[in-house]
């Protein structure tokens, strides 16, 4: 193997643990971040998990969701499908705040 | 003390209703203006035809309902039903007739009295089954025709006048309970027909299993006195775009039963990829007379039909429906075509300021 060779193959085995590296330091990253995300953002996120199921079980168990729709009707949308899908006050109140983060 | 004589002055009613409409507009403006409670139009327009046994009819139509709250409690709904239908003439004629019909499908004020407690008054869709309240919006269902056994228990109009007792029970994570109770009274005039009648309907959902089971019961209380009931089972796996439902309509002279599955096929890329947007269904119904004592919106002999759908979900709320169905009974077999093309539009009543 001439020396032209090792140097290539140095240069890929270098390019591939340099990758592989970079990744994992993304991943250390963004593990980092989530661990420092802040409370509020966390419970903002539960938030937005628990309107999800909310929807997912209530609305869409009857129709497809609408495509966009705007902020100013968001709380009439709610009221009503509390009625329409008798929602607990706990559940509207969930499906209000996914549907305006 | 006012005078027996008094007469408002033309111009002071006219000043009064002036100010009147200003304050209204006001108290719109900002109330409604920066709020997310601003009342809404939504509904459906669609145009449908339908081959039955060789003949083919056409109905442009248009659902729109209104929901308008008021204050932190009430909230007041209607919706309406405009449709002109063109059909051909029979009798060896040619050409087509048509009929037009305008109508209020239900008027109702919800009031939000407790946290598992709404009080509905007016003139309201009957909580019975699941067909009615849930899925006959034109925007909602998957195949143009309602199951013929979904009329049992409506009282030949699907709707009542007086009030409805509803909420959620119990809301858990594991599993959730929804009770609706009404009174209807008799009205016979041509805009919010209703018999007479009481019942109600309970649910149970699972959410682990994603599985629904209700049970309905009502009672006709004028004339002959007869009861209805039903039991809907509604299942749709989690992540697969598969929904199976089910009911057993049974009245007091025919009973029936529903089976209808639809699948989105969102496994391929997604629901929004070409593929993803296809939504194909099958419905197997049954109904069986009793007798044929009073019609009840059940044919008089016992009927079969079978109807495969395919659905395709266009962009921006639009969605065409398309499907044969093969009805059997002894009175005849027959083939139905249909087609629908319908659009569902959602926007507040009047134009503001946004968010």
């Amino acid at each position: 193997m001439s020396s032209k060779h090792l140097l290539l193959l140095a240069v890929v085995v270098l390019g591939l643990l340099s990758g592989r590296s970079q990744a994992a330091s993304q991943d250390q990253a963004h593990a980092a971040k989530a661990t420092k995300r802040p409370a509020a953002a966390v419970r903002a996120s539960q938030h937005e998990d628990e309107g999800d199921r909310i929807f997912q079980q209530n609305c869409s168990r009857c129709h497809n969701a609408p495509e966009g729709f705007s902020d100013r009707i968001s709380g009439t949308i709610v009221r009503h499908m509390r009625v329409r899908a008798s929602l607990s006050q706990h559940e509207e109140q969930q499906l209000l705040r996914f549907l305006n983060p | 003390m006012l005078r027996s004589d008094w007469k408002p002055h033309p111009n002071r009613l006219a000043h009064s209703a002036r100010t009147l409409a200003l304050a209204l507009a006001t108290f719109c403006a900002v109330r409604y203006g920066v709020a997310q409670d601003a009342p809404l139009l939504s509904g459906g327009v669609a145009l449908l035809t339908n081959t039955n046994a060789g003949n083919t009819s056409y109905t442009p139509i248009i659902e729109p309902l209104l929901a308008a709250p008021i204050g932190q409690h009430l909230l007041v709904e209607s919706r309406a039903v405009l449709l002109e239908s063109f059909s051909p003439k029979g009798g060896g004629q040619t050409g087509y007739d048509h009929a037009h019909f305008v109508g209020l499908t239900y008027l109702q004020g919800d009031y939000i009295a407790l946290p598992h407690l709404t009080v509905v008054g007016g003139s309201f869709l009957l909580p019975f089954g699941s067909y009615n309240e849930r899925l006959s919006p034109l925007w909602i269902s998957n195949l143009q025709d309602g199951p013929t056994s979904s009329n049992l228990g409506l009282m030949s109009t699907g709707v009542g006048t007086g009030g409805v007792l509803r909420g959620s029970a119990v809301s858990r994570r594991k599993y959730s309970v929804d009770y609706a109770t009404y009174f209807s009274s008799r009205v016979g005039n041509e805009y919010f027909a209703s018999k007479r009648s009481s019942g109600g309907r309970a649910s149970l959902y699972l959410p682990d299993a994603r599985l629904e089971i209700g049970l309905s019961y009502n009672r006709l209380l004028q004339g002959t006195h007869e009861n209805f009931y039903a039991v809907h089972l509604w299942w749709e796996p989690k992540d697969t775009g598969l929904r199976l439902r089910s009911e057993f309509n049974r009245g007091q002279h025919a009973q029936g039963y529903w089976i209808e599955a639809d699948y989105r096929a969102q496994q391929f890329g997604g629901p929004d990829t070409f593929i993803g947007r296809f939504e194909p269904v099958f419905r197997i119904q049954q109904t069986f007379r009793r007798d044929t004592l009073v019609s009840d919106g059940v044919p008089l002999v016992d009927t079969q039909r079978a109807d495969f759908g395919l659905d395709y979900n266009l962009p921006h709320n639009t969605r065409i429906l398309t499907s044969y169905g093969r009805q059997f009974s002894s009175t005849g077999n027959r083939n139905i075509w249909e087609t629908e093309i319908v659009y569902r539009f959602l926007f507040p009543a009047w134009k503001g300021k946004g968010l």
